[in-house]
């Protein structure tokens, strides 16, 4: 036992400035920091990455091939199968690397420690941002290598567009993380399920598999506002009539800036909420 | 403490906002209005830096709320909150670095390890020399057989111990505490307090801790606030508290208070 003179002599913390993009930027890489070491700590967590959309990709891969042994329409479709599951899955993914993470520091109680360490609410969405694409990256790149050793389908076939396309889910993602994150925030734990449910609302909207022009006249507006939904028409198009309409990425890229700043102000205004209703002392609870 | 500029790396000395010119807590009319329930109820006091003062009250009485709105987790009702001359409500980033909380409440991510979670709070804190600082706390708080066992598979005193070292990282001015030894067995109790007084009496910290031991309130505290739904009821230290009430020990005083048991009308304290 110390006595209390160690105090005084010993590591003083030296303290960088609290406030500026620098001071921003460590305590964003800090709390990245915190994920990595999350995932190293649990070899079935990383397994589990690729485990599901693994899976996925292979019951799709072998629906496209059988649907590619017959003629006509069917077999043409069949080619975009694969490409609209693992776009799909960078959307899904994506959101569920942001919303469990934030779920993650609830279950473990830490949120209050969190909120009130110098980590800015912004700050600390960079981070899930973040730790979200890298988790993407685990979990789709190896799967998309799978794909084009069992099935020969390249997702580089997309070309440039495949990066525009990916940055359009990944940022849907985040706006529709940020709105759960806010949700479960302001109503605990028992709102999780939101976390996994909310990307499903949009899979029979965005029109993953199939094209805007199968749904009915009053829904196709509405399909037409969710930025996914011109990533997956745009990949129809390139894959079934190698055409490319830089317009749809566009749409796309300016309802994200909207949806994102929705998502952004959501999760303030739920943050702010629990903060006058006290949510934030029972959390993890 | 206002050598902690001198703290300050290369970065401090640009665009650092330190109100220093406030006490290290200073609260006026704080109120918490909850629906129908008012948890805090226009207490004002201030914290005089150096000092290690007690919220004492029961269950409901205000206490947990009062420091969640110091630590900004809480936005008042009412009234003013400001820390280092901070308003918290508005302006807690400013201040953030020179507080820290411990509570048996909080935990920290139980699947990294003890110096995981310890550097990335270091991170979270702005702390240039983290390793060394993490190995001096370590040591300090004996805690470095620890450093590389997960979190979460340690004992409680053990995780009391971890969450202190968390809360002494940036060397607090001002450090808030919530039931710090809840729980714990007396031999880690008592460890823990004696910490806490070196800690404060070495820096000249100032701490704010709630709890429901009165040994630990009288053996720590220089000032009691007695809290009796959501009010002050009385601000004191404990030795004129004990004199007031014309009782034996602290825990008779809050006994009376909470039973609602009317103090003497002729405070020993007149007669001392």
């Amino acid at each position: 036992m110390s006595t209390a003179g160690t105090q005084a002599r010993g590591a003083e913390p030296v303290l960088l400035a609290p406030v500026g993009l620098g001071a921003s930027l460590r305590r964003i890489g800090a709390l990245v920091r915190r994920y990595v070491y999350l995932l190293r700590s649990s070899g079935v967590r990383l397994v589990e990455l690729i485990y599901w959309p693994f899976l996925q990709m292979l019951t799709w891969g072998f629906l496209q091939k059988y649907l590619a042994g017959n003629t006509g329409p069917l077999a043409q479709a069949a080619g975009v199968l694969i490409g609209s599951v693992l776009l799909w899955d960078i959307l899904f993914r994506s959101n569920i690397g942001f919303s469990t993470t934030f779920i993650e520091e609830m279950w473990s109680r830490n949120l209050g420690n969190l909120l009130i360490s110098p980590l800015r609410p912004y700050e600390l969405v960079a981070a899930l941002s973040v730790w979200s694409v890298i988790r993407l990256s685990v979990s789709v790149v190896p799967v998309a290598v799978a794909a084009y050793f069992f099935f020969g389908f390249n997702l580089l076939d997309l070309g440039l567009p495949l990066v525009a396309f990916f940055v359009v889910l990944v940022l849907t993602s985040w706006s529709l993380g940020l709105i759960a994150a806010g949700v479960i925030l302001r109503h605990g734990l028992a709102a999780e399920e939101l976390a996994w449910s909310l990307a499903f609302l949009l899979l029979p909207l965005c029109c993953v598999y199939y094209p805007v022009s199968v749904l009915p006249g009053w829904l196709q507006p509405i399909a037409l506002a969710l930025p996914p939904t011109h990533v997956f028409e745009g990949m129809r198009s390139i894959l079934l009539r190698h055409t490319f309409d830089a317009k749809e990425l566009w749409w796309a890229l300016g309802l994200n800036a909207v949806y994102l700043v929705a998502g952004y102000l959501t999760f303030s205004r739920f943050l702010a909420s629990a903060r006058v209703n006290g949510t934030l002392l029972r959390l993890g609870e | 403490m206002d050598d902690r500029v001198g703290n300050l790396g290369e970065e401090g000395g640009s665009g650092v906002v330190r109100p220093n010119a406030g006490a290290p807590a200073a609260v006026r009319d704080l109120t918490k209005v909850y629906g129908t329930i008012t948890a805090v109820d226009r207490i004002s006091f201030t914290l005089v830096q150096g000092t290690t003062v007690a919220l004492l009250g029961g269950n409901g009485a205000g206490k947990t709320t009062t420091i969640a709105m110091l630590l900004g987790l809480v936005v008042p009702s009412s009234g003013e909150v400001r820390v280092f001359g901070a308003d918290v409500s508005r302006n807690r980033s400013t201040v953030a670095h020179r507080m820290n909380f411990q509570s048996p409440y909080v935990d920290l991510p139980a699947r990294l390890t003890v110096k995981q979670n310890l550097t990335v709070y270091a991170g979270l804190y702005g702390i240039a020399n983290a390793a060394d600082r993490i190995a001096f706390i370590a040591e300090d708080l004996q805690i470095v057989p620890l450093l590389d066992r997960p979190t979460g598979k340690l004992s409680a005193g053990q995780k009391t111990r971890v969450g202190l070292a968390k809360a002494l990282l940036n060397a607090p001015d001002l450090l808030l505490l919530d039931e710090p030894t809840a729980s714990l067995d007396p031999d880690t109790a008592d460890w823990v307090r004696r910490k806490l007084k070196d800690y404060a009496e070495t820096r000249g910290s100032t701490l704010l801790l709630a709890s429901h031991n009165m040994a630990e309130v009288e053996r720590l505290a220089d000032r009691v606030i007695l809290l009796d739904q959501g009010r002050i009821i009385e601000d004191e230290t404990p030795a004129r508290l004990i004199a007031t009430y014309g009782r034996g020990t602290l825990e008779e005083v809050f006994l009376d208070v909470v039973r609602g048991r009317a103090k003497p009308a002729s405070p020993a304290l007149e007669a001392s």
